[in-house]
């Protein structure tokens, strides 16, 4: 699931600052606008590891030096938050991901059998990704759609009512494009 | 802004309003149903009808019954049609003229709707949450012009006190005494959090009410932060709720816009600002010095107690924490007075309260009803007992801080009290069915699981004891467990709950403690005979 | 300032306002075990062995940041306290891989000194043999992640004392670890000052310096106390 901190509908800040990164990557150059809108405040760490994973799907160490930097903190305080929080990811994730919401509701209605027939499909375990970087398996905590048990969230789209049988369904869509 | 503005967005809004409204379920439930897609095509066999001068099609947040989304009720038909697909538009239309229809349809007049009583959800459903408008036409931030121009922050403080409104994130904490703290506490920079970082698996009323009636929120923590002297507010939500997170932004933008928050609000000298912070998935930062540290930017570990948030919290400053829930309260009292609150629920425990029904059970979805009512009717009358002919095993309260309540104490009337002796605790309002082929060893394991996991790994009790009790839960599952295991299980769960540093370890053994005292023979029977001779009592003599 | 008088396990003494029940019991000569506490450097109340009882109080609260309160009458030492306090040791001697015989902290080492006095005999949990790594890449020091307690006390040192904000925790729960920067080999670090103070700050073997054998591995953390206290009070003009 991706989420989208910027407001859509307010115009686009004009680049103030030059790209700094040495690899031109204009992505950087992004990111920097949007600390500078945070005024590069150190109490905004998350929400700016929220807008580079946005932008880079995952948070590799040239990002969160970069951020460091910008942000004045220490790199171990940026990497501990990282990695404090399970929705940051410093892996790259594969080109769909299948997300098993094992919540309380889900799970009594049977979200770990959904869960299993997955991994034992794309040989992968929960959290992974497989070899050809199609497909990563994520389990959520709770998203909160309990009245639909057991929801899985498809490339961000949450779908209701799952077995094992319908999230192999749409696995195999995926394996097979 | 001023009071007329508002009576004259009322007025606008009413007369503007359609003989036929029909309001389309847009919560993130019916949302994954495809509820988008009806509410589109509803749209196009209105225009189709030629009746777009008759019937509005209104967006609306949770209608309750999410089981049977997409849910479209039609006003003043009151006809609730279920499962409603794309393809049904044109028959809804047919059906509110009169006509036949084979689109299924609830009973709106059902136990689960008639034993309801609305005052955190009253606008859920019925308003549209992506307008202020509605949300005015429903006497909306009246009562935060009557709070500024009427009272001074004193007697707003001593109204909540009077209502009886305790908080409604879990600990029960009584709202009016922590408003006092904070407007007492010496500080000219003071912070009013909302806590949405509703972490408990199972437990959706925070997202649904955010989704549906953001305003009310809003509202709630205006008048809160009058009342404690603060000018800047943070929202603290879950990455996991975009839906509710986009809802908040569009809120606090039209709320902006119309000068209802920030400076000068109804031509007073109150000003007031909310922003939103996202989560990133830890549930410990629904821990109220956890959140804030993350609010701060921090890894979210929680930190001592004293001092507390209400002397010195965000930045330092002194800071009222409250649940959504709870703030979503704030207006109707204000609205309706500090009696009438007082006048629901129990002796103790005011208002009502809301859960989301959720697992072994016939209808899933959202229900609000008086402190006080018997799990049985929330159950078996409100949601239809188990499906399939089962039978109700337990219900879990309180998510993995909670218990499980077996079905023979069905009677236990909903309160903190009640709940709190039967070793489980009201929590935020999950409320989890459980039939007899839950094995309550397993859902042991699971919300064990669920605390290791989360916790943030500061203090030793809980991080380190987490694991080793999932260790022994585990071991008891595999059938490798002798009752010496079970009796070192039993200390650890004594051990943890006392010396853990925040609610989290606090409340970690809880499940395991309540499956242990109701349904102790379901470890016993998992027991393998010691080897080394019945040793247990000899551990008990060694520790003491 | 004022003072407070309160009892600490029966005896009547008083202290200044604002001290920690710690600092108060101490200077009374009495010994409540701690773990993450480190003169010098702030207190978080992380590893719950300062835990005491007050009365009127239900709960448990860490003495070291438990201010002193007129009229308060605390427990240290009671049976229960003792009890918590040997399972909690048990705990983390089961969470890693603690084995004194060929640790550079042995005898000097405050987790095996509390097991002692504690009375920790033996260990009733299976223990988790994590495998965790050692950082050799550093010059002058080394950290084995295998006897590291997660007490925090080398993070607030590096950044509280030195300034270098090298260290910190990264991951969360059991899996949490001690870090260099962006988890790189310490040797990497571009951050580290090499001033060793983070060493002189670890309660177990978990940090040492290179080389040093078990008989040399004794730590002067007055000196921690020492730069703290010469700072705040300008003793120490340049």
């Amino acid at each position: 699931m991706s989420v989208n901190l910027t407001n859509p509908e307010q115009p686009p800040v004009k680049p103030v600052a030059e790209a700094k990164h040495p690899s031109g990557d204009k992505r950087f150059k992004i990111l920097e606008v949007h600390m500078k809108k945070l005024q590069f405040k150190q109490d905004a760490l998350i929400e700016v590891l929220h807008k580079a994973q946005e932008l880079f799907g995952y948070l590799e160490d040239d990002v969160l030096l970069f951020i460091s930097a910008k942000l004045k903190l220490p790199p171990s305080r940026v990497y501990g938050v990282a990695t404090f929080y399970h929705f940051f990811t410093l892996k790259p994730k594969g080109e769909h991901t299948c997300v098993v919401c094992m919540g309380t509701a889900c799970y009594v209605k049977g979200a770990d059998k959904v869960v299993e027939a997955v991994q034992n499909q794309l040989k992968i375990r929960a959290g992974e990704t497989t070899t050809d970087n199609k497909v990563s398996l994520l389990t959520a905590r709770c998203i909160g759609a309990c009245g639909i048990a057991p929801a899985v969230v498809y490339d961000g789209t949450v779908i209701p009512r799952q077995t094992p049988e319908s999230a192999m369904e749409q696995i195999n869509k995926w394996v097979q494009s | 802004m001023t009071l007329n503005d508002l009576f004259q967005i009322k007025e606008t809004e009413l007369f503007a309003r359609k003989k036929i409204v029909l309001r389309c379920c847009m919560a993130a439930g019916c949302m994954s149903s495809n509820s988008k897609g009806v509410k589109e095509q509803l749209e196009k066999a209105v225009i189709d009808a030629g009746l777009q001068n008759d019937i509005e099609v209104r967006g609306v947040g949770c209608m309750k019954l999410c089981c049977e989304g997409p849910l479209v009720q039609a006003d003043p038909q009151e006809a609730l049609f279920v499962k409603v697909t794309e393809k049904n538009a044109p028959s809804i239309l047919t059906a509110i003229k009169g006509g036949k229809t084979d689109v299924t349809q609830a009973d709106p007049h059902s136990a689960f709707f008639t034993k309801q009583l609305s005052i955190v959800l009253a606008n859920s459903g019925v308003v549209d949450p992506e307008r202020i408008e509605s949300y005015i036409t429903q006497d909306g931030y009246q009562a935060l012009h009557d709070v500024l121009t009427e009272m001074t922050p004193k007697d707003v403080v001593e109204t909540m006190v009077k209502s009886g409104l305790r908080g409604r994130g879990g600990a029960g904490f009584p709202t009016g005494i922590k408003w006092g703290t904070v407007a007492k506490s010496p500080g000219a920079k003071k912070y009013v959090i909302c806590n949405a970082d509703e972490g408990d698996p199972g437990a959706f009323m925070d997202r649904s009410v955010l989704e549906s009636d953001p305003h009310s929120v809003l509202e709630g923590m205006a008048i809160a932060a009058y009342a404690v002297g603060a000018d800047q507010g943070f929202i603290y939500v879950r990455a996991e709720y975009p839906l509710a997170i986009a809802r908040l932004q569009t809120a606090i933008k039209q709320a902006k816009i119309m000068g209802l928050l920030g400076a000068g609000i109804f031509e007073t000298p109150f000003h007031f600002n909310v922003d939103i912070r996202i989560g990133a998935g830890a549930f410990v930062c629904g821990e109220e010095t956890a959140l804030m540290m993350s609010v701060e930017g921090k890894r979210g570990t929680p930190r001592p107690r004293p001092p507390f948030p209400a002397e010195s919290g965000l930045f330092g400053c002194p800071t009222l924490l409250n649940n959504v829930e709870t703030f979503a309260n704030v207006p109707a009292i204000y609205r309706n007075g500090a009696e009438w609150f007082a006048n629901i629920g129990t002796e103790k425990s005011k208002g009502t309260k809301v859960f989301a029904l959720a697992g072994k059970i016939k209808n899933t979805g959202l229900i609000e009803v008086p402190m006080g009512t018997p799990l049985r009717t929330i159950v078996e009358e409100m949601g239809g007992g188990a499906p399939d002919g089962g039978q109700i095993k337990a219900v879990q309260t309180g998510g993995p801080s909670g218990g499980c309540i077996p079905a023979e104490h069905l009677d236990t009337p909903v309160d903190y009290e009640s709940l709190g002796k039967l070793g489980s605790i009201m929590g935020s309002g999950g409320m989890i069915v459980m039939d007899e082929s839950t094995r309550m060893v397993d859902v042991a394991r699971f919300f064990m699981e669920f605390c290791m996991d989360e916790s943030c790994g500061k203090c030793i009790p809980c991080r380190a004891g987490t694991v080793q009790m999932h260790n022994l839960l585990e071991k008891i599952l595999q059938r490798k467990a002798t009752a010496r295991d079970l009796a070192l299980l039993e200390e650890l769960c004594d051990m943890v709950r006392n010396t853990s540093l925040c609610g989290l370890g606090q409340t970690a053994p809880n499940p395991t403690l309540s499956t242990l005292r109701f349904f102790r023979n379901e470890y016993e029977a998992l027991l393998q005979p010691d080897a080394h001779g019945p040793r247990s009592t000899q551990t008990e003599t060694t520790t003491k | 300032m004022a003072a407070k008088t309160l009892t600490i396990d029966g005896k009547q003494i008083s202290a200044e306002e604002g001290a920690s029940v710690l600092q108060a019991a101490s200077e009374a000569g009495i010994t409540i075990p701690t773990l993450c506490h480190l003169e010098g450097v702030y207190d978080v109340g992380a590893c719950r062995l300062c835990l005491i009882e007050v009365k009127g109080i239900p709960k448990l609260l860490p003495a070291c940041t438990t201010k002193v309160a007129e009229g308060m009458e605390v427990s240290t030492d009671s049976e229960r306290l003792r009890k918590y306090r040997r399972m909690t040791l048990e705990l983390l001697f089961a969470e890693r891989n603690h084995v004194c015989a060929v640790c550079v902290a042995n005898g000097h080492c405050e987790l095996q000194t509390l097991a002692y006095s504690l009375g920790m005999d033996h260990v009733r949990y299976d223990y988790n043999f994590p495998k965790w790594g050692v950082d050799t890449t550093h010059r002058l020091f080394g950290m084995d992640h295998n006897r590291c307690i997660l007490c925090a006390r080398c993070v607030r040192t590096c950044w509280h004392v030195e300034g270098a904000g090298t260290k910190n925790v990264a991951g969360r729960g059991s899996k949490s670890k001690i870090i260099s920067d962006l988890n790189q080999p310490w040797g990497h670090s571009e951050s580290c000052t090499e001033c060793g103070k983070c060493v002189m700050s670890c309660p177990t073997g978990a940090l040492f310096r290179k080389g040093s054998t078990v008989g040399e591995s004794e730590r002067d953390r007055t000196k921690l106390e020492f730069i703290v206290t010469a700072r705040e009070k300008k003793q120490w003009n340049a």
